[in-house]
């Protein structure tokens, strides 16, 4: 297989899930192992191939001292390092204790708190090095892996749009939720890329893709309250998935 | 459109017509009630459309009702148009294969084949789907809309294949408006609520006493088809009821857009602070765009196989509230809401009239209403010129 790029998986805080997004490619992943090398995969196999890589995929907030050291050794063996799922890319659901005192959390969680090393905050892997691709979402979608993949193998750039989730909805056809039902949805300011998953299911987006570009949170929040959705619940909304995300975080920061 | 060629049919003549054009293979698409909303979709017979509903929409709100009738096209637009099977949000444009072996002459050496670009590949260009489609119930707006879209798509430098083809297969069985919503202003832009021209067929529902529908022949395939239908010549009365409840409804339209002047008045004040106010609210969600039948605007995608040998190119529905459609060499121009509200306003109801002859906006409501903040154009153009009438007033007080 000499010759072929080398592609590793890196895991930091995180549940795994982006990462058995890769393992789900299950039609696409032999093919796709004809035109790249997994390296560095633990969740898949035990092969372990010294760098340096083509290409990393990172999937995890930074969460520990020794994480943030580990992101800096993974950036200097890698040729492209593609930030992979919500976790990466605002610090994921675990950015929740960034308000709140770390300490008195592990005592609360942990019997024995003074194993941990742990850091104040939970962070993204923009905040440590420098990232060449995000691909939000949790977890994220198989289509936006792949595509990114074959994108950087083939040297074109990747279908990641920064548009909203409403984007999606419209295209598929879906009748808008707030309009039809005055259901609280976050499309509006959420990142394109599930598919408008929810609204599909007459579900409001819960924002796991993270912001869109340029997402006017007041706005939407405004329209939440005339629909009647009391401020606490606005408050949860933005801080449920990528809550750690600045736009997110301010907005909820607002509704107490 | 002429009346001496109208003749009136009854409901179940409708079903003959949606099984004659069925039976030839057509596809009939057609108002159908889904997820609370009145959207499109292929029927195979007249029961699926949405009888007896009626929609009560204002801006950023849509509610369905029971009207207490078997009126067959009693609600105005919904959040499909046509747009949808004309213009979908993905079309194919080509697919490209690496055929190995790579010019050194550049592209063009093989013209006249048209397959291979010079780099060593061969590209085949999308076949657009041949079938024909009928739509039924079609607004006036909505044919308005479509004409304006030809003007962009077909009668422009650039002729969109992919439209073209599906424009020549689409037959049009409109419906004179008589159930217009609170958001909608066609009797404004002069495109409603009367469908004038750009039909096969016009139908007028009529609901006194007997339910039919006054049949108007368009084109000679348009009087082909109701030749196939039971029908009788419609007297003076059917005419007169018609006329009544299609000016029943121009008196219904909710809010009116002034078009007076409006071309100077928008592209006068493009600093307007009623524009800053507009950007706090806006969203920059596309949805007013992607619900617009007139709007166009698309991206391309460009997609490589697993292989890495074959490239797919995508026509993809792309709006200018967002941020990669102002994309171009050097970066983005628009970067803020209010860059990009003010692209949009000035567009539909301005620049587009230089551009094609015609606004850009045939008064469907459908941005007002899907609008998930219920920002209303309508509203957003009367404060502006309230605000320039008052300055007038000022100016003129203090001379
Ligand atoms: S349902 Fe949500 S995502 Fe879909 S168009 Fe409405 S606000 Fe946007
Ligand atoms: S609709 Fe929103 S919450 Fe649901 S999968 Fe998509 S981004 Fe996530
Ligand atoms: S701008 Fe609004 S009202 Fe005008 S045609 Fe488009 S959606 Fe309809
Ligand atoms: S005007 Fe409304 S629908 Fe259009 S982009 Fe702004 S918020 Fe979205």
């Amino acid at each position: 297989m000499a010759g072929l790029p080398k592609l590793a998986v890196w895991k930091f805080s995180s549940c795994d899930g982006c990462q058995l997004s890769l393992l789900h490619c299950e039609d696409e992943l032999l093919p796709l192992l004809g035109r790249i090398e997994i390296a560095y995969f633990p969740e898949a196999t035990r092969t372990e191939l010294d760098g340096p890589y083509d290409v990393s995929l990172v999937e995890g907030s930074v969460t520990t001292p020794e994480e943030a050291e580990r992101i800096e050794a993974v950036r200097d063996r890698s040729e492209v390092l593609v930030a992979i799922g919500a976790c990466a890319t605002t610090g994921g659901i675990q950015a929740l204790r960034n308000s709140a005192d770390v300490d008195e959390l592990a005592r609360v969680v942990y019997a024995h708190p003074e194993y941990l090393d742990t850091l104040e905050t939970s962070s993204p892997i923009s905040a440590h090095v420098e990232v060449d691709h995000e691909i939000q979402g949790c977890p994220i979608s198989r289509g936006q892996l792949l595509d990114t993949l074959l994108a950087i193998l083939t040297g074109r750039r990747p279908n990641l749009p920064q548009s909203s989730v409403c984007m999606e909805c419209k295209m598929l056809g879906t009748p808008c939720l707030m309009v039809t039902s005055g259901i609280g949805c976050l499309g509006p300011v959420t990142q394109a890329g599930c598919g408008a998953l929810c609204p599909s299911y007459d579900r409001g987006c819960f924002g796991c893709y993270g912001p869109k570009e340029l997402p006017n949170t007041a706005a939407l929040a405004g329209r939440w309250s005339e629909l009647g959705i009391p401020a606490d619940a606005v408050a949860r909304a933005f801080r449920t998935f990528t809550g750690n995300a600045p736009a997110f975080r301010e907005e909820s920061d607002r509704h107490g | 459109m002429a009346t001496d060629t109208s003749s009136v049919l009854l409901p179940d003549a409708l079903e003959v017509i949606v099984q004659e054009l069925r039976g030839r293979g057509w596809r009939v698409v057609a108002p159908v009630r889904r997820n609370d909303a009145v959207v499109h979709d292929e029927i195979t017979s007249v029961t699926e459309l949405p009888i007896g509903w009626h929609d009560v929409q204002t801006p950023g709100s849509y509610r369905l009702e029971h009207r207490g009738d078997g009126a067959f096209f009693g609600y105005a637009v919904g959040p499909d148009s046509w747009k949808r099977e004309l213009f979908p949000p993905r079309a194919a444009l080509l697919s490209a294969r690496r055929d190995g072996r790579a010019s050194t002459d550049g592209p063009g050496d093989t013209a006249g084949t048209g397959t291979d670009d010079g780099a060593g590949f061969v590209v085949t260009p999308a076949v657009p789907d041949r079938r024909r489609s009928a739509f039924l119930g079609v607004r006036s707006c909505e044919v308005a809309a479509m004409e304006i879209q030809d003007r962009v798509l077909l009668h422009g430098h650039h002729v969109d294949e992919d439209y073209r083809a599906r424009r020549a297969q689409a037959f049009v069985i409109a419906v004179n408006c008589t159930a217009p919503a609170s958001t909608c202003f066609c009797a404004s832009t002069g495109t409603g609520p009367a469908v004038r021209a750009g039909a096969d067929l016009v139908l007028t529902e009529i609901l006194d006493d007997d339910h039919r529908f006054l049949a108007e022949v368009g084109t000679t395939e348009g009087a082909e088809l109701l030749d196939l239908v039971p029908r009788r010549p419609a007297e003076p009365a059917d005419v007169a009821a018609a006329a009544r409840a299609v000016q029943a409804a121009r008196h219904r339209m909710g809010v009116t857009l002034d078009t007076e002047g409006l071309h100077d008045l928008l592209l006068g004040n493009l600093e307007h602070p009623r524009l800053d106010d507009v950007a706090d609210r806006c969203l920059c969600c596309t949805n007013c765009t992607l619900a617009c039948p007139t709007c166009f605007c698309t991206t391309i995608e460009d997609a490589t196989d697993l292989s890495g040998d074959v490239a797919e190119r995508t026509r993809v529905w792309d709006s200018c509230f967002t941020l990669r459609y102002s994309e171009m060499h050097g970066g983005r121009t628009r970067t803020s809401a209010r860059a990009r509200y003010r692209q949009w306003l000035t567009h539909k109801l301005a620049t587009w009239v230089d551009q094609f002859g015609s606004l850009g906006c045939v008064g469907c409501g459908r941005c007002i209403t899907w609008c998930p903040v219920g920002i209303d154009l309508r509203a957003e153009v009367a404060a502006i010129r309230a605000d320039q009438e008052a300055g007038a007033g000022r100016e003129g007080a203090s001379r």
